[in-house]
């Protein structure tokens, strides 16, 4: 919630980044077809996808290191067309660091700096000031062979930001870390981010890592973008099956329009029977099919004889033990494919046995249609 | 220690000991005859003298072949450095259709019979009018030495993470000074141990140098013609020893540079952390 407010104080309405129609083709491959993104000053700004859907060909267009083939981008009002990468207003994090391993933390920091030839002073504040940004301070003269994985991503983002660009890029910084550490580098990100108020554009593949750090998302696959939108709003009214497979767990089952209309859709299904649901908004109907959705999580397992406005019973087929939750396979009459239920474990989840009957209860808000 | 012992049996360490004495003995023996006072190379030696090395610099004809070696080896280094940094930048850098056939073809003249080389070049340089002087010597050196300095430079150029010359030009530098502050001094050490390798190679090189070179005789020549006088034998046992110094303490000093500079390009990101 807190990170709601922030955010809402450094960004802005203005664009930031303008990509109209751009495509980038290899003889008849198109590694990006026709990718059109307006990206807010202030904003931290997300590009995901599965490999090779284009998110990092776009974030180097953007750097300077490849160009489009066919459209535009403009950073700050100022098309980039023939601007090469040193001389854009942008500084990337790369997947690899690419800490310069002939110097140390300072000169790797400061390397930028030398080329706008300020006075001695400034240029070891300004270069105090990055680490300090960073959580580097009293490292400097560390050579860039001493330090741990996760220090040298943070030099990588001091180097950068240490030249205060108006976009700062991030290409899969944080794929290489550990877990843990990824999960602390996720927040310290973020609140680096609302700190210096500069946009950040990042790519990445995992979704968690979008959903937990970005204001709103690109999904991207193949070459095209699915869906920008809100991390919640991607998450809970992704567009179509492919956005929604690929942003954590979701049942689909299959259904039929009864009727349509401007905002809402009524859907006939086997196992939840007749849904009403707002209409998406890139809707569009491809014959009398349609696919109904809810996350695993959207799903409650009815205890002994409470009942629910909205549920349906079925059979546990499987149950698997993850600590924290309990995901149950639960096969209701009518559905083709059975039912994936995730249940924290506060109740006991973990002890119901596999073949006893089960109710799970739903909200029909948690029930998104999707085009087929 | 221990462990070797521990696992290598005794017959086993016995062979390696062996064989290092095969390789090694009859190079221990230059040294040895070198300061022999007898002028035959016979045990028991017949007294300890450096004698022969005092007279080295009093022989004319020897330290003209020295400066003759100088200029060859200098040139020829300084040439198939500079053609091999090319070539191996091309190979380590970009993918192309036939790149592994070209590196073959440029490492090939390392298994080449030497005398045949030198005979096809003695037949080029004189097709194409060239007199045989120090300049024919330097070209066919530049020919035996490319292979080497490909082999040190590859393994320096090799995983040179090209992200490092784009985070230079991200950083707003031009494409001379990303030359100038990072390739440069990631790759001299790698360079350096080239130039290094590549004048021994030519210092000590006897068979292209003997066909190609007209008058002027560089160190192994000389050599070559002392050898038909008995009584000049321990001066050229002498100049060996030297020779043989000066080659391990030079190839000592480019293997260290080349694992620097192997180990400094790569850049290990936080893949290994």
């Amino acid at each position: 919630m807190l990170e709601q407010v922030q955010s809402e104080r450094i960004q802005t309405d203005r664009t930031m980044i303008e990509i109209r129609d751009v495509t980038r083709s290899y003889g008849s491959f198109k590694a990006l077809d026709n990718a059109s993104l307006a990206i807010r000053e202030g904003e931290f700004f997300s590009l995901l996808g599965p490999s090779g859907c284009g998110k990092t060909t776009l974030l180097r267009m953007i750097a300077g290191f490849d160009t489009p083939t066919g459209g535009s981008i403009a950073v700050d009002g100022q098309p980039m067309e023939g601007i090469p990468a040193n001389r854009r207003p942008t500084n990337m994090v790369f997947q690899s660091y690419a800490i310069f391993p002939h110097l140390n933390v300072e000169q790797n920091v400061a390397y930028g700096l030398k080329r706008l030839k300020l006075d001695a002073g400034e240029e070891k504040r300004r270069v105090e000031e990055a680490l300090a940004q960073v959580s580097l301070t009293g490292l400097g003269k560390r050579r860039a062979t001493e330090i741990s994985g996760g220090q040298r991503q943070r030099v990588a983002l001091a180097r950068a930001l240490v030249m205060r660009p108006k976009v700062l890029l991030l290409d899969e910084p944080l794929s290489a870390l550990d877990k843990k550490l990824r999960e602390q580098m996720q927040v310290e990100l973020r609140r680096l981010q609302q700190a210096v108020g500069i946009t950040f554009v990042l790519v990445t593949h995992d979704q968690y890592e979008a959903l937990a750090m970005s204001d709103r998302i690109a999904v991207m696959f193949g070459g095209r973008i699915a869906q920008v939108a809100s991390p919640k709003e991607i998450y809970q009214r992704p567009v179509n099956r492919q956005v929604a497979d690929f942003l954590g767990g979701m049942n689909f089952v299959k259904a039929e329009i009864v009727e349509e209309n401007g905002a809402s859709l009524v859907l006939d299904t086997l196992g939840f029977g007749r849904v009403r649901t707002d209409k998406p908004k890139a809707f569009v109907r491809n014959g009398g099919a349609a696919t109904l959705g809810i996350r695993p999580e959207r799903l409650r397992v009815l205890w002994d004889n409470a009942t629910a406005k909205f549920e349906v019973a079925g059979k546990v087929v499987e149950r698997h033990y993850f600590g924290e939750i309990t995901h149950l396979i639960v096969e209701i009459p009518g559905l083709e494919k059975p039912l994936s239920v995730t249940e924290t474990n506060d109740f006991g989840a973990d002890d119901i046995p596999v073949g006893a009957p089960i109710r799970l209860a739903y909200d029909p808000e948690a029930l998104v249609a999707m085009a087929d | 220690m221990t462990a070797t012992r521990r696992f290598l049996p005794g017959w086993l360490s016995s062979y390696a000991t062996l064989y290092i004495l095969f390789l090694y003995l009859p190079v221990i023996f230059l040294p040895i005859f070198s300061v022999n006072t007898a002028a035959t190379p016979k045990f028991p030696l017949s007294g300890v003298t450096l004698h022969w090395y005092e007279d080295l610099p009093k022989t004319p004809a020897l330290i003209d072949a020295t400066w003759n070696s100088l200029i060859v080896g200098v040139s020829a280094s300084i040439l198939s450095t500079v053609l091999g940094i090319l070539a191996a930048r091309s190979i380590t850098r970009y993918r192309y259709p036939g790149r592994r056939a070209i590196n073959g073809l440029i490492m090939a003249p390392l298994v080449l019979p030497e005398v045949i080389v030198a005979i096809s070049m003695l037949l080029v340089m004189l097709q194409l009018g060239l007199s045989l002087s120090l300049f024919t010597v330097v070209l066919g050196h530049v020919l035996v030495c490319i292979p080497y300095s490909m082999t040190v430079l590859t393994s320096g150029f090799e995983g040179f993470d090209r992200s490092l010359e784009e985070a230079s030009a991200d950083l707003g530098e031009s494409a001379f000074g990303t030359f100038r502050r990072v390739t440069l001094p990631m790759v001299a050490p790698a360079i350096i141990s080239s130039l290094l390798v590549c004048f021994t190679i030519s210092l000590d090189e006897f068979i292209i140098a003997f066909f190609l070179t007209g008058t002027e005789a560089t160190l192994p020549i000389y050599i070559w013609g002392q050898l038909r006088f008995a009584a000049k034998l321990p001066g050229v046992l002498a100049l060996g020893t030297l020779l043989l110094l000066a080659s391990f303490v030079l190839m000592t000093i480019a293997e260290i540079l080349r694992r620097r500079a192997a180990r400094r390009t790569q850049n290990e990101g936080g893949l290994y952390a």
